[in-house]
């Protein structure tokens, strides 16, 4: 009887976790046979590289929004990965663990806000301050970036602090007892324990940097041109995908759907980017 | 005690008293009194044993030679704990400076995720020693005095957690040799390895006690009785018994002593 219990968990869990490989690889499968044949018959250089989009005349060049996706997302990492590291750090190794019971969670809760009303905020306070301060139009890269920023901090803090949870307290004794001082214990051992953790929790951060769409409409601006600073507004792949989609027919449509196999591609490239840094990082 | 005061005693102690002195020592964590007026001496370059059942307060004993226990909240430390005559818990104490003066061998070896090279040199760097050559210099001297330098001078970049676990807790001696410290404190530290890997561990240890003084807690009572010079005999956080160590085993003045002994021989 318990046998056969423990079969029917085992094939039921295999089948779940073969059911989102499943939903993977059909998710690929579609965006590459919708968008693929566009790409081919377009030309996949004249795609990927020319900044001139402009579905009336059947001009559809991406590259402008490739470049604005990953000044955003590079933004929003540099704001996102060395602050959220930092809370995690500080909430794992120099908060007592009551206050760290409390505060943990709260910051969890972020996640749930949805992000159209990161989005507004940003729109009516960060880029009125941005405009006032800095000049331009207010809804552009920068402030994309920061709304992203605080985006990912639930993820990257969240997982970072389960990474450093992690790392055996002997590894701390054993540092302490040499003479290190906490920060030290923290900054030379703890650290590199946790670093496969918390490379997975930026990695983590920066596909949800990558991928969202409402806020990043809101306040990025949307024009489809290159940049040539961090205060001109652009627009992103997944902004394109989001504010065309419902009008778009025939070629446009189809225009779209390649729009989303590039952004699958990115999100593949930086990812393993992030895992060859990492890997090379452990082998030193 | 002003600091001042202390140095004059200091001197005349570290000629010829007891390396490390605790005096009606108790200890509490929150409600519970884990020692109960402890008192006893840790003579110089010899191996002082605390043995005793789980619980007893043996490695708490420990912990509080190189101010471990600070990092349990809510301890409580009374009595009088002496390095060289000075009080180590005089509130002038640089906690970091006593820990490398006063090192710790823990009961699992807690290698780090760094190279061997990195591991041997942690206290070194944490001191803020950049000199090469004395990094490489200290380096191959503590291998060595661990007997490790043989197995190990071609794998110095090799990840220290790949070795096997003699090595990696002779790393950890190791470890601790390179910061020169005058006490080694020792919890434990052949519980994890099997009896050939034991028999290295305590033929370095009667090695090392030329130039160190070593307090071990040990569970195995025949451990102690062939390495120690002195014994004490610890139950529910009282000293019961301490002596020399032939005279613990063979002769023990209390009958806690004798039935805690014989009972494990028997």
């Amino acid at each position: 009887m318990r046998l056969s219990a423990d079969k029917f968990a085992q094939y039921t869990f295999l089948g779940i976790a073969c059911s989102a490989i499943a939903s993977l690889m059909l998710i690929a499968v579609f965006s590459l046979k919708e968008g693929l044949p566009f790409i081919l018959w377009y030309g996949p250089v004249e795609f990927l590289t020319s900044t001139n989009w402009n579905p009336q005349e059947n001009q559809f060049g991406v590259g402008a929004m490739i470049v604005a996706s990953l000044w955003v997302t590079a933004g929003a990492m540099l704001i996102g990965a060395p602050l959220g590291v930092a809370v995690a750090v500080f909430l794992s190794e120099f908060v007592p663990r009551p206050v760290m019971r409390v505060i943990k969670p709260a910051i969890e809760l972020l996640a749930g806000i949805p992000s159209v009303v990161y989005g507004f905020i940003g729109m009516m306070v960060l880029a009125p301050l941005i405009r006032r301060h800095l000049g331009g139009p207010g809804l552009c890269i920068l402030s994309a970036a920061i709304v992203l920023g605080i985006m990912v901090l639930p993820t990257v803090i969240s997982i970072s602090v389960d990474a450093i949870g992690a790392v055996p307290n002997s590894f701390r004794e054993g540092a302490l007892a040499l003479g290190a001082t906490r920060w030290q214990a923290v900054r030379m051992v703890v650290l590199k324990a946790a670093r496969s953790g918390i490379v997975a929790s930026i990695i983590l951060g920066m596909g949800r940097a990558v991928g969202e769409t409402m806020a990043v409409i809101m306040v990025a601006g949307n024009t489809p041109r290159l940049p040539h600073g961090l205060l001109e507004p652009v627009r992103t792949l997944t902004a394109n995908i989001a504010i065309e989609m419902s009008a778009a027919i025939g070629r446009h449509r189809e225009a779209l759907f390649a729009t989303g196999v590039v952004l699958f591609v990115v999100i593949m490239g930086l990812n393993s980017l992030a895992m060859a840094v990492m890997r090379r990082k452990g082998a030193r | 005690m002003s600091n001042h005061a202390t140095q004059i005693p200091a001197a005349a102690a570290a000629a010829t008293g007891p390396k490390m002195r605790v005096e009606r020592l108790d200890l509490y964590y929150g409600a519970f009194q884990a020692l109960r007026d402890v008192s006893m001496p840790f003579a110089r370059n010899h191996i002082t044993a605390l043995i005793g059942p789980s619980g007893c307060g043996k490695s708490t004993l420990l912990r509080v030679l190189n101010r471990m226990n600070d990092l349990i909240p809510g301890v409580l430390v009374q009595g009088l704990v002496e390095l060289d005559g000075c009080d180590i818990y005089a509130p002038d104490t640089d906690v970091c400076e006593l820990r490398t003066r006063v090192g710790m061998v823990f009961q699992r070896p807690n290698p780090f995720p760094l190279s061997v090279r990195d591991n041997i040199l942690f206290g070194l760097r944490v001191a803020g020693v950049r000199n090469r050559g004395r990094l490489d210099e200290t380096l191959e001297r503590s291998l060595r005095s661990a007997w490790l330098w043989e197995n190990l001078k071609d794998r110095l970049n090799d990840p220290a957690i790949d070795l096997p676990l003699d090595q990696q807790q002779r790393l950890c001696i190791a470890r601790l040799l390179a910061v020169s410290p005058e006490v080694i404190l020792m919890d434990e530290p052949c519980s994890a390895l099997d009896p050939i890997a034991t028999a290295k561990i305590e033929e370095l240890m009667i090695g090392l006690k030329r130039d160190y003084t070593i307090v071990i807690v040990t569970h195995n009572m025949q451990q102690a009785a062939r390495i120690s010079d002195f014994t004490g005999y610890m139950l529910l956080g009282d000293m019961v018994e301490f002596g020399p160590t032939t005279k613990v085993f063979t002769d023990p003045g209390d009958v806690r002593t004798q039935d805690y002994i014989s009972g494990r021989y028997g």
